[in-house]
C-alpha cells in the first residue's frame, strides 16, 4: 500500500481509501460473512436436508418459474415501451416515460397490498376476471403479477439509450440494401439491442427472485403452491430456526451471484463488437 | 445521360442545402461530388440514393423518373463514410445481406460472395466480424456489400475520410482500378482536392448548394470558372485591380484576378531576363524548400504572390530582389472568367523576330 | 444521424403505442387509482383519522429518522468511494465495485437477515453489543443498518460514471500545483457531480422510505416503537382494517410521486448540463 500511496499524483490517497474501506467492512463485508460463517457452523447433514426439502424445493420452483415468465413478459412489453418512447412522438409520451421508474419509487408493501386488492374477487380488475374463472390473488399468476411489477423499469431504461444511441446508418444501409422493416428490425437492430436486452432481463429476474414485500401479500403463501423462498426465510426466522433459514438463503445468494455473473459475461462478450 | 438532376432544391429548417441544382452524369463514368464541408455535395449523393427527399426537382436514372421510388427500390449501391458495417454479422453475411433480401439461391450466394471476397483481396478472412478488421479491410468490406446484389450505380459518401493518410494513397489507387474493371457508373463524395483529381473522370465542384462548374480535372484546373473554383482547386493568389500589373491594363479594370505559381516566373537580377520590360520589381518575402521544387513568396507592388523555382537554379533567400514575369492571370468579373495574357509578352514577341 | 420514423403514424406504429399505454396503465397506474380510492372508502374522516393516529406519526418519524441516517452514511460513503476509484491508480478496482453493488444482487430479506446472524442473540457480534448495552436486532438500530444495506450503491452508482467519463486531467492538474485534497474536490470535482449526487440522494432516499423486506425481518413490530411506515401498513392490513391500510399507504404514494417528480427534473437538468 505504502508504495501505491507514494506514486498518486491526487493527494488524499490513505484516507479516501480508509474511509471507503471501513464503511464497506462494517456495512457489507462483514455483515455478509456472518451468513458464511453460519452455514459453516450448521455441517453438510443438516444443510442438505433442510435445502432439498420438498417444501423448500417447491418454494424455490414457484420463485423461479414465476420469476422466469416475469422477466420474459418485461422483455417483450419493456422493449415494446422502450421502442415507442424513443421512436415515435404521441401525446402523453414524457408522461409515460416519467411513470416508468414507478416500481422503484413505491414501497413494496403498498405496492403489494393494492395489487392484491386490485386483482381481488371484489377488486376492479379481479371481479372482472372472476366470472371467467380466472383467479389471480392468491395463485402463481398474482406472484408473477407483481414480480413483473418491480421489474418495469430494467428492461425499459437498459434498452432506452442503446435505442437513443443506435446510430441511423446502419438503418440507412439495410434500407438501401433493399431490406424490409420486419428484416431490418430483425437482423440488424435487435442484434445491437441484444446485449441491452440480456442485461434488462437478468436484472428484472434477480429482482423479482429476491423480491418479497409486493409478492408476499398477493402470494397467499399457501404452502407447496404459493410460497416464494424469501418467505420461507422469513417463517424459519419466526420460528427461531436460524440455520435453517441461513441454509436457503445462501442457496438464492449463490443463485442470484451466478445470474449476475453470467450476465457480465454476456455483457463483455457482447461489447467486443461495438468497439467499431 | 445516366443520372440527370434538374433543377433540384432542398431545404433543412432555413438552411438552403441544393439551390437548383443541375447535374448530368454519363454511364460508366467515375464522378466526384467535391467541395468544402456544407457545400451540399452528400446532400445530393443521399437525394440520388433516396435518403433524402428534394423540395422540388426532378432525379432520373437511365431515363427513369426515381422521385417518388423509394431507397430499397433503387437498385443503387452505396458505400457509407463509416462504412456502416452490421457489427454482428461476420464479413460473409455483410457481403450476402443484399442477395439475401432478393432470396437468391443459397449457392448463388456464395458463388457471388466469393468472387467480391477474392476482389477486394480479403480472401481467408470471410468469418471475421467488423471489430477484427483494420479500417482499409472494413472499407473493402462495405464496398463488396454495396456491389453484391448488381446495382446499377454506386454511390460512395467520402470513402477516404476514415482511413489513416499512409493507406488512403493505395486505396485511392485500388478503388479507382476496382471500380473501372467492374464498369459500374460511380459517383463519390469529398471535400479533397487531391483526392477527386486523381481518381475521378469528371468533377462536379459544389459551393454553399450550389454546382459551381462540372468538368474533367485538367479542364477545371485550366479553365476555373469561377473564382471559387479558382480557389479551391490548385493553388492561386488573388487579389483586385489588376490593371497596376505591367501588360494587364485596359480591357477590364473592374474584377478580381487570380494567379497561379506556374503563371509566374521569378529570376534573380543576374539572370538572363528575356523580357526586361514587362518585369515587375518584387522582394523575396519567403522561401520554402518543398520536396521537388522552392516555393517563393514575392512582393510585388502592394501583393503577395506565390511562385515556383527550380532547384536547378541559384536559391533565393528572404529579402533578395528579383525580377518578376506574370504571364497570365485568371480575371473573374461580371461576365464570367477570361484568361487574359500579358499583353507587354505579345508585343515582345515582335521584337525577337 | 437519427433515423426518425415518418411523421404520420401507421398501424402498427399505432398499436404499438396503444399497447404500451394499456401496459403502463394496468401495471402501473391502476394500483395507485386502488390506493387513493380505497383509502377513501370509508369517507374523509376515517381517512384523517388513519393519517393522523398517533401510531402512524410514529411510524412516519422512524421512517423518516432511518432514511436519513441511510443519507448521511451512504453520501459519505458515495462520495468517498467514488472519489478513491476515479482519482487514484491500483489494482483490482473491479472487485470492489463489484463488492459495492452487493447490496443489489442480495434479497431484501437476507439483506435482514445478515444482521440478525451478526447482531442477533446468536450472532458472534452479540457478545460486544450486550456488553455495549445497545439492542441491534429488533430495535431501531437494526432497522437503520437495514436500511443503510439495502441503499448503499445508490450514491456512489451515480457518480462514479459521471467522474470517470469527465476525466481526472482537472483534478491532477491541481495536484501538481499544489492544491489540497479539499481544495480539489470542492472547487473542481463537485461542481461535476452536483446533478448526479441530488438524483443518487433522491434514488436512495425512495428507496429508503419505501423498503419492507430487510426491515421486517430486523424490526420488532413494536407499534410506536419499531415500525416504520411500510410495516405500520402491514399491521393495518393483517388486522383487516383496509382503508386505513390505503390511508397510511397514500402518505407512502404522495412521497414517491414527490420523487418521481424531484427525480424528473433533476434528471432533465442533467441532460442540459450534458450538453
Amino acid at each position: 500500500m505504502k508504495f501505491i500511496k507514494n506514486k498518486q499524483v491526487i493527494p488524499g490517497f490513505g484516507i479516501s481509501v480508509g474511509v471507503t474501506l471501513t464503511i464497506l467492512s462494517l456495512i457489507v463485508l462483514i455483515p455478509m460473512s456472518s451468513l458464511i460463517l453460519s452455514t459453516l457452523n450448521m455441517g453438510a447433514k443438516d444443510f442438505f436436508r433442510v435445502v432439498f426439502d420438498s417444501r423448500i424445493l417447491n418454494a424455490y420452483k414457484v420463485s423461479f418459474f414465476c420469476a422466469l415468465i416475469a422477466g420474459i413478459s418485461n422483455l417483450i412489453f419493456g422493449l415494446i415501451i422502450a421502442w415507442v418512447l424513443v421512436r415515435y412522438d404521441f401525446v402523453g409520451k414524457k408522461f409515460l416515460d416519467s411513470l416508468i421508474e414507478l416500481p422503484f419509487a413505491l414501497p413494496t408493501a403498498v405496492a403489494g397490498i393494492a395489487l392484491t386488492n386490485l386483482y381481488s374477487d371484489k377488486g376492479y380488475i379481479g371481479s372482472l376476471l372472476a366470472p371467467i374463472g380466472i383467479k389471480v390473488s392468491y395463485t402463481v399468476i398474482g406472484i408473477t403479477l407483481a414480480m413483473i411489477f418491480v421489474g418495469i423499469p430494467f428492461v425499459v431504461r437498459t434498452v432506452q439509450p442503446v435505442l437513443e444511441n443506435l446510430d441511423g446508418q446502419y438503418e440507412e444501409a439495410a434500407n438501401v440494401l433493399g431490406a424490409s422493416r420486419i428484416k431490418l428490425f430483425f437482423k440488424v437492430i435487435l442484434p445491437e439491442l441484444k446485449p441491452a436486452l440480456l442485461t434488462g432481463f437478468g436484472l428484472s429476474f434477480a429482482r423479482a427472485i429476491g423480491e418479497y414485500g409486493s409478492v408476499v401479500f398477493i402470494a397467499g403463501n399457501i404452502p407447496y403452491k404459493t410460497e416464494i423462498a424469501p418467505l420461507l426465510i422469513m417463517g424459519k426466522l419466526e420460528q427461531f430456526d436460524y440455520s435453517g433459514a441461513t441454509a436457503v438463503a445462501l442457496v438464492m445468494l449463490v443463485f442470484s451471484f451466478l445470474t449476475l455473473l453470467v450476465i457480465n459475461v454476456m455483457q463483455s462478450y457482447a461489447n467486443k463488437f461495438t468497439k467499431c | 445521360m445516366y443520372v440527370e438532376l434538374k433543377n433540384i432544391n432542398k431545404n433543412f429548417g432555413n438552411f438552403k442545402a441544393s439551390n437548383n441544382v443541375n447535374i448530368s452524369i454519363e454511364k460508366g463514368s467515375l464522378s466526384a461530388l467535391l467541395g468544402p464541408s456544407g457545400s451540399g455535395k452528400t446532400t445530393i449523393l443521399r437525394m440520388i440514393a433516396g435518403l433524402e427527399q428534394p423540395d422540388s426537382g426532378n432525379i432520373f436514372i437511365d431515363g427513369e423518373k426515381v422521385n417518388d421510388i423509394p431507397a430499397s427500390k433503387r437498385g443503387i449501391g452505396f458505400v457509407f463514410q463509416n462504412y456502416a458495417l452490421f457489427r454482428f454479422m461476420s464479413v460473409y453475411d455483410n457481403i450476402a445481406f443484399g442477395l439475401e433480401v432478393q432470396k437468391k439461391d443459397k449457392k448463388i450466394i456464395k458463388e457471388r460472395v466469393m468472387e467480391l471476397i477474392n476482389l477486394i483481396g480479403l480472401k481467408g478472412l470471410e468469418k471475421r466480424y467488423p471489430h477484427q478488421l483494420s479500417g482499409g479491410q472494413r472499407q473493402r468490406v462495405a464496398f463488396a456489400r454495396a456491389l453484391a446484389p448488381n446495382p446499377h450505380l454506386l454511390l460512395l459518401d467520402e470513402p477516404f475520410a476514415a482511413i489513416d493518410s499512409k493507406v488512403r494513397q493505395e486505396l485511392r489507387i485500388w478503388l479507382k482500378e476496382t471500380i473501372k474493371k467492374v464498369g459500374i457508373t460511380s459517383i463519390f463524395v469529398t471535400h479533397d482536392q487531391d483526392e477527386a483529381i486523381e481518381v475521378a473522370d469528371n468533377i462536379i465542384v459544389t459551393n454553399k448548394g450550389e454546382v459551381e462548374q462540372t468538368g474533367t480535372p485538367l479542364e477545371i484546373y485550366r479553365n476555373p470558372s469561377t473564382l471559387f473554383v479558382s480557389r479551391f482547386i490548385g493553388q492561386s493568389t488573388q487579389f483586385k485591380d489588376y490593371s497596376k500589373l505591367k501588360g494587364f491594363s485596359g480591357k477590364n479594370k473592374s474584377g478580381i484576378a487570380v494567379i497561379r505559381p506556374e503563371f509566374i516566373k521569378i529570376s534573380s537580377k543576374d539572370e538572363l531576363q528575356q523580357y526586361p520590360n514587362s518585369v515587375e520589381n518584387g522582394e523575396v518575402k519567403s522561401a520554402f524548400f518543398r520536396g521537388s521544387h522552392l516555393e517563393v513568396k514575392v512582393q510585388v507592388n502592394d501583393v503577395i504572390l506565390t511562385g515556383i523555382r527550380s532547384l536547378e537554379k541559384s536559391t533565393l533567400q528572404v529579402g533578395d530582389k528579383v525580377d518578376v514575369l506574370i504571364y497570365r492571370i485568371f480575371a473573374y468579373g461580371k461576365d464570367g472568367m477570361h484568361i487574359i495574357e500579358n499583353e507587354l509578352l505579345e508585343y515582345n514577341e515582335a521584337v525577337y523576330i | 444521424m437519427k433515423y426518425k420514423s415518418k411523421k404520420k403514424l401507421t398501424f402498427i406504429q399505432k398499436t404499438l403505442i396503444l399497447i404500451s399505454v394499456l401496459f403502463v396503465f394496468f401495471m402501473l397506474v391502476m394500483p395507485m387509482i386502488v390506493v387513493i380510492t380505497k383509502s377513501l372508502s370509508n369517507g374523509l374522516q376515517a381517512y384523517k383519522e388513519a393519517v393522523l393516529d398517533k401510531y402512524t406519526i410514529k411510524a412516519l418519524v422512524l421512517t423518516f429518522q432511518a432514511t436519513i441516517v441511510a443519507l448521511v452514511v451512504n453520501t459519505i460513503f458515495g462520495l468517498f468511494a467514488a472519489w478513491t476509484i476515479t482519482k487514484y491508480h491500483f489494482k483490482h478496482k473491479k472487485i470492489l465495485t463489484t463488492i459495492i453493488d452487493i447490496p443489489f444482487a442480495v434479497s431484501p430479506i437476507i439483506a435482514g437477515l445478515i444482521f440478525v446472524l451478526t447482531f442477533g442473540r446468536i450472532g458472534w457480534a452479540n457478545g460486544i453489543t450486550e456488553f455495549l448495552n445497545i439492542k441491534i436486532v429488533f430495535a431501531v438500530p437494526g432497522i437503520v443498518l437495514g436500511t443503510i444495506f439495502v441503499t448503499f450503491p445508490f450514491i456512489s452508482r451515480e457518480i462514479i460514471p459521471v467522474l470517470n467519463s469527465q476525466g481526472s486531467d482537472q483534478e491532477e492538474a491541481a495536484a501538481l500545483m499544489g492544491a489540497s485534497v479539499f481544495k480539489i474536490f470542492k472547487n473542481i470535482t463537485f461542481p461535476q457531480i452536483k446533478w448526479a449526487f441530488i438524483y443518487g440522494i433522491i434514488l436512495c432516499s425512495a428507496r429508503a422510505m419505501g423498503e419492507f423486506g430487510a426491515v421486517s425481518v430486523l424490526s420488532g413490530h413494536l407499534r410506536g416503537k419499531t415500525n416504520t411506515l411500510p410495516l405500520h401498513v402491514e399491521i393495518l392490513y393483517s388486522e383487516f382494517k383496509f382503508s386505513a391500510a390505503f390511508a397510511v399507504s397514500s402518505i407512502l404514494v404522495i412521497l414517491s410521486l414527490i420523487m418521481l417528480i424531484i427525480r424528473n427534473i433533476v434528471e432533465y437538468k442533467m441532460k442540459k448540463a450534458e450538453d
